[in-house]
């Protein structure tokens, strides 16, 4: 059969619709999204019906899926792995309440933070939330798993998390496809009180919840997907986390000495562990991102019989994303000799594109605040970010998506004046909005330019939530007319626009600047695409 | 038969696009095939980079590890030495030698020229003089990508019907312009390596 070449994120996009996808939700961020990328651009998808629009954040697309899962149907969220934190509320609650409809969340970490602020793993909400992890060494076992995690949501009732890292997310290779299964049809939950969480029922469910571990476990240990493989050499036994697996085969030639435990399906498989333990007094932990599985292991108190190595004692650097050279450093293998890059070559960072609109804003902010130093700007998440960059060097806060409003507020708050946020429109709709009705309530004076280019930009160009509605949003919110300014930012408005930005500046009370021209990346794709 | 390839350049000079053909050439020859690819905030004119292994065996890193890789294939000249680590002792430098100065403090292009010539085994080739010959600088990626044809083990037939599989969309006339690049930069290899 002729494989389909395939991104490791498509793979899990066409994985679900194979396998009776009815919508998938999510909110763009890489290395996550290509998922709901691939599902828009599916034909198949789309004479299916199956529901693929962006969310305005990741929260919403969870509870979105709730519902599509409350109502029988298959759903998928996906996001990256600091979307988590915004989905975390209904991610942690939907482990409570359980599911109808198989539920997956696909979480995408960014370990060495190739595309983000930070590198936390989502093992960790997976295990937080009680429920199931799976973590693909493949493209070809995370086709299976889309299927298999469908299943097992059904069967225990519960959401099953699905966490990839970059490599696995952005890799490409050729993937054999299964037969395809039919959605479901709509049915509601038997139980109608299940997902009503008063804490008398949330009681009840939580104590559920809690009951279904062993089967989990057992889960774990049968379903495949985790492997225990024998050696010859009992000196070392190695647990191999998701694709570290492929980096420890890498460095053996696919023949390992040693007994390993491929691990890629979370409650850890505490039997097979067992039985590395009982062959090997020594254990290696390989595993992408923190040292979820190690610590599990060592616990507070030394293990009795066996010592532990990995994130935690420098085995393995503690930070940082895994390498087929990292591995081999931790199995004490012979480096071969290297070439070093000659010391001409320099780095080469990221930076506006030609011709970009942020370009223009930066320009008149950096001359604008000039009169009022020193003035902090607080930023926020996507393109617009790298003003914090020469030639720029604009910025003075980027942390999550939203913050650069409230921090901005915040430090107003703490006698800073012509404290001055900017924010993008895509995040300005995601986390932007809620932040803005506490500056109008307090009339906080200061500065708030939305630097619209109609996009979500550092991603790729998927549609905004604000698209057209910026305006409208600022003046709901409670926002006067007066203070609300729509600006070009073009060089031949230069002078103009400092001149506007000085004068909100000065004045004692919250303003909007709202700088749009399309993005210059999407632009031309609809000129080439006409 | 194993090939690991680096391919590098800046965001935005088309080396995923040169993925894409030789991922479908390998495809349809029944290779095993691993491309990890850069996506996101590099992709805004940083350096950028793409580890691909063809294998008639199963690959099991998507990665290639250091002093393991057979070609660099480069749309960048500087871009081509920031990789020097990842190849082995008999290895390949194909690279386009047109910079994309886009950095302040890009180096010297004297120096930078020495530095290539001092490679033992390389293929120098002005891809966007030779694209421009052809009809379009933007074919450039595709002239380099037939300068490394002789190191990939698929044949020349194969890469061409993947670049008709590829831009086959986009009308004759740009599929003809690539076919001539890929040509173009094959033969350029052919006579480079023969010496």
């Amino acid at each position: 059969m002729q494989k389909r070449l395939l991104l490791g994120d498509e793979v899990i996009a066409q994985a679900a619709i194979d396998a009776g996808l009815s919508g998938i939700y999510g909110y763009p961020g890489t290395p996550s999204t290509e998922i709901m990328e691939y599902v828009q651009a599916s034909e198949e998808a789309a004479e299916k019906h199956i529901h693929c629009r962006w969310s305005a954040n990741e929260k919403t697309a969870m509870e979105a899926a709730l519902g599509m899962s409350y109502c029988g149907k298959r759903t998928m969220v996906c996001m990256k792995h600091v979307g988590m934190n915004v989905a975390a509320d209904a991610f942690i609650n939907s482990a409570i309440t359980g599911v109808n409809g198989g539920l997956i969340v696909v979480v995408a970490d960014d370990p060495s933070m190739h595309s983000s602020q930070n590198e936390q793993d989502s093992r960790f909400y997976g295990q937080f939330a009680l429920i199931t992890v799976l973590e693909p060494s493949s493209q070809q076992e995370a086709y299976d798993m889309v299927f298999y995690g469908f299943e097992l949501s059904e069967k225990t009732g519960l959401p099953v998390m699905m966490r990839i890292t970059t490599r696995m997310a952005h890799s490409r290779t050729g993937v054999a496809l299964r037969e395809k299964r039919a959605q479901n049809e709509l049915h509601l939950p038997a139980d109608p009180r299940q997902f009503v969480l008063l804490p008398a029922l949330a009681r009840i469910r939580y104590k559920k919840l809690i009951s279904q571990q062993a089967e989990l476990t057992q889960e774990a240990e049968s379903a495949g997907f985790n492997l225990f493989n024998e050696g010859q050499d009992n000196s070392l036994g190695i647990i191999a986390c998701g694709i570290a697996y492929n980096y420890l085969m890498e460095n053996f030639s696919g023949k390992c000495p040693y007994p390993v435990v491929k691990l890629s399906q979370y409650p850890v498989p505490a039997a097979m562990i067992a039985r590395l333990t009982e062959k090997c007094r020594k254990i290696l932990v390989l595993e992408e991102g923190y040292p979820v599985v190690e610590s599990q292991l060592k616990g507070l108190i030394p293990p009795e019989g066996f010592t532990v190595s990995g994130r935690l004692d420098g085995t393995v650097p503690r930070d940082g994303e895994l390498t087929p050279d990292l591995v081999a450093v931790a199995l004490g293998l012979q480096q071969t000799a290297i070439r070093t890059a000659p010391e001409l070559v320099t780095n080469r960072p990221p930076a506006f594109c030609k011709g970009c609109g942020h370009t223009d804003v930066f320009l008149a902010l950096n001359d604008a605040v000039k009169e009022y130093a020193p003035v902090c700007v607080f930023s926020d998440i996507g393109c617009y970010t790298l003003a914090a960059l020469p030639p720029h060097l604009s910025i003075n806060s980027c942390v999550d998506m939203g913050a650069s409003i409230t921090m901005a507020k915040g430090a107003y708050d703490a006698g800073l004046l012509h404290a001055t946020a900017v924010i993008g429109d895509s995040t300005f709709a995601h986390s932007g909005m809620t932040g803005l009705l506490d500056v109008i309530i307090e009339n906080t004076p200061i500065t708030i330019i939305i630097s619209d280019n109609l996009t979500t930009g550092m991603t790729g160009g998927q549609a905004s939530s604000a698209y057209g509605a910026i305006e409208n949003i600022c003046l709901g919110l409670g926002l006067p007319a007066e203070r609300l300014k729509v600006l070009t930012p073009l060089k031949k408005y230069h002078d103009e626009n400092v001149a506007v930005l000085r004068e909100a500046m000065q004045y004692e009370g919250t303003c909007v600047i709202v700088f749009r021209r399309e993005c210059v990346q999407t632009a031309a794709r609809r000129v080439r695409t006409k | 038969m194993k090939t690991d390839i680096i391919l590098a350049g800046v965001g935005g000079q088309g080396i995923l696009s040169i993925a894409t053909v030789i991922g479908l050439a390998a495809v349809n020859n029944n290779l095993y095939i691993k491309q990890a690819e850069v996506h996101g905030m590099s992709q805004r004119g940083g350096a950028v980079y793409s580890h691909l292994r063809l294998s008639d065996s199963p690959v099991a890193s998507d990665l290639i590890p250091l002093g393991k890789g057979d070609v660099i294939l480069s749309v960048e000249p500087m871009e081509a030495l920031r990789y020097l680590p990842y190849l082995n002792p008999t290895g390949w430098v194909v690279t386009n030698t047109h910079p994309f100065i886009n950095i302040g403090n890009y180096p010297d292009s004297a120096a930078l020229t020495e530095q290539l010539q001092a490679l033992d085994r390389r293929v120098l080739v002005d891809a966007d003089a030779l694209a421009t010959e052809c009809g379009n600088v933007k074919a450039s990626n595709i002239v380099m990508l037939g300068a490394a044809i002789p190191f990939l083990d698929i044949p020349y037939e194969q890469l061409e019907a993947a670049v008709r599989g590829i831009f086959g969309r986009k009308g004759e006339e740009i599929v003809d312009l690539n076919i001539h690049a890929l040509k173009t930069g094959f033969e350029i290899a052919q006579q480079q390596t023969k010496a």
